[in-house]
C-alpha cells in the first residue's frame, strides 16, 4: 500500500511540473468538447450537418477496410484511410445503427490519414466514412453484413 | 516506429456501455462510454477522437505519426460521459 501511494504521489509530482513548464495548459487539458447533436443524429445526412457540412461527395480517395461479413456485430473491426489532400478529419458513420455517428477523429498535420477501431453493428447496413479535407466533405460506403446483432452487448 | 512514423496501437479498458441493453431483471443498464481520447508528443496533440456508445467494448485504437524518436514519450488520456479519467504513458520503442 506504502508503495502505491509512492507512485501515486510521484505521477503527481510530474504532472504539476509539465503544467509548470507551460507543456500542458491547464485550459487545454480541461478542455475536452463532445458533440452531443452530432453523436445524436440518426441519419447520415444530419450527421454531416451536425458536424458541419451541406453534403458530401463520393470519393474513391477513402479505403475503407472492413469484414464483408461480421460475424459478431459487437465487434467489427472498420480501418479508413484518406488519400485527399490536407485531410482533417476522419468520421465512421453506421447507417442502421440507433446512432448513426460511431466515432469522429481529428487528424492534425503530421499524423497520416488513417485510423482503424473497432465497432458495433446492430444489424447488416452501409458503413460510411467521412472525411473532411480541405474543408470539405467527401464520404466512401461500404456494406457489412452481421450474422449476431451487436447492440444490445 | 516504422521508418520515420510512430506506430500508436491502444487496448482501452472500458465497458462502453450503450443505455440499450437490458439487465436480468429488464431494467436498461445506463450508458457509460468513452466520449473523448487525445494522444499527445512533446505538447502536440497527435490525435483527438470524440466516440459514441458503438465503439466496441474495450476499445482499440491505431494510427501513425510523424516526429517521434525511440525513447520518447507518448500520452493517451480518455474521459467517458460520468468524467472518469485515465492518462497512460507509453515510451516509443525501435522495432526488433
Amino acid at each position: 500500500m506504502d508503495a502505491k501511494r509512492r507512485e501515486v504521489l510521484k505521477t503527481g509530482g510530474g504532472v504539476l511540473a509539465l503544467a509548470a513548464a507551460g507543456i500542458i495548459r491547464p485550459g487545454e487539458a480541461l478542455a475536452q468538447e463532445w458533440n452531443k447533436a452530432a453523436f445524436e443524429t440518426k441519419s447520415v445526412a444530419e450527421t454531416v450537418k451536425a458536424l458541419g457540412g451541406s453534403g458530401s461527395t463520393p470519393s474513391s480517395a477513402i479505403e475503407i477496410t472492413a469484414p464483408d461479413i461480421a460475424e459478431n456485430g459487437a465487434v467489427v473491426p472498420v480501418a479508413v484511410e484518406s488519400r485527399l489532400p490536407k485531410t482533417q478529419a476522419i468520421a465512421i458513420l453506421i447507417e442502421k445503427n440507433p446512432n448513426t455517428l460511431s466515432a469522429e477523429f481529428d487528424i492534425p498535420s503530421g499524423t497520416d490519414p488513417f485510423v482503424s477501431t473497432r465497432v458495433k453493428m446492430g444489424e447488416t447496413s452501409n458503413v460510411y466514412a467521412l472525411v473532411i479535407a480541405d474543408g470539405k466533405y467527401f464520404h466512401a460506403v461500404k456494406e457489412i453484413k452481421v450474422t449476431i446483432g451487436g447492440c444490445g452487448g | 516506429m516504422a521508418g520515420d512514423k510512430v506506430d500508436v496501437k491502444v487496448l482501452m479498458a472500458h465497458e462502453m456501455e450503450t443505455g440499450l441493453r437490458k439487465d436480468a431483471k429488464g431494467n436498461l443498464v445506463p450508458p457509460h462510454f468513452i466520449r473523448n481520447v487525445t494522444v499527445t508528443h512533446g505538447g502536440k496533440t497527435v490525435l483527438s477522437a470524440q466516440w459514441g456508445t458503438s465503439v466496441s467494448r474495450n476499445p482499440f485504437l491505431h494510427f501513425r505519426f510523424k516526429g517521434g524518436k525511440a525513447g520518447e514519450k507518448v500520452t493517451i488520456t480518455w474521459m467517458d460521459n460520468k468524467g472518469e479519467k485515465r492518462t497512460d504513458e507509453a515510451v516509443i520503442a525501435v522495432p526488433a
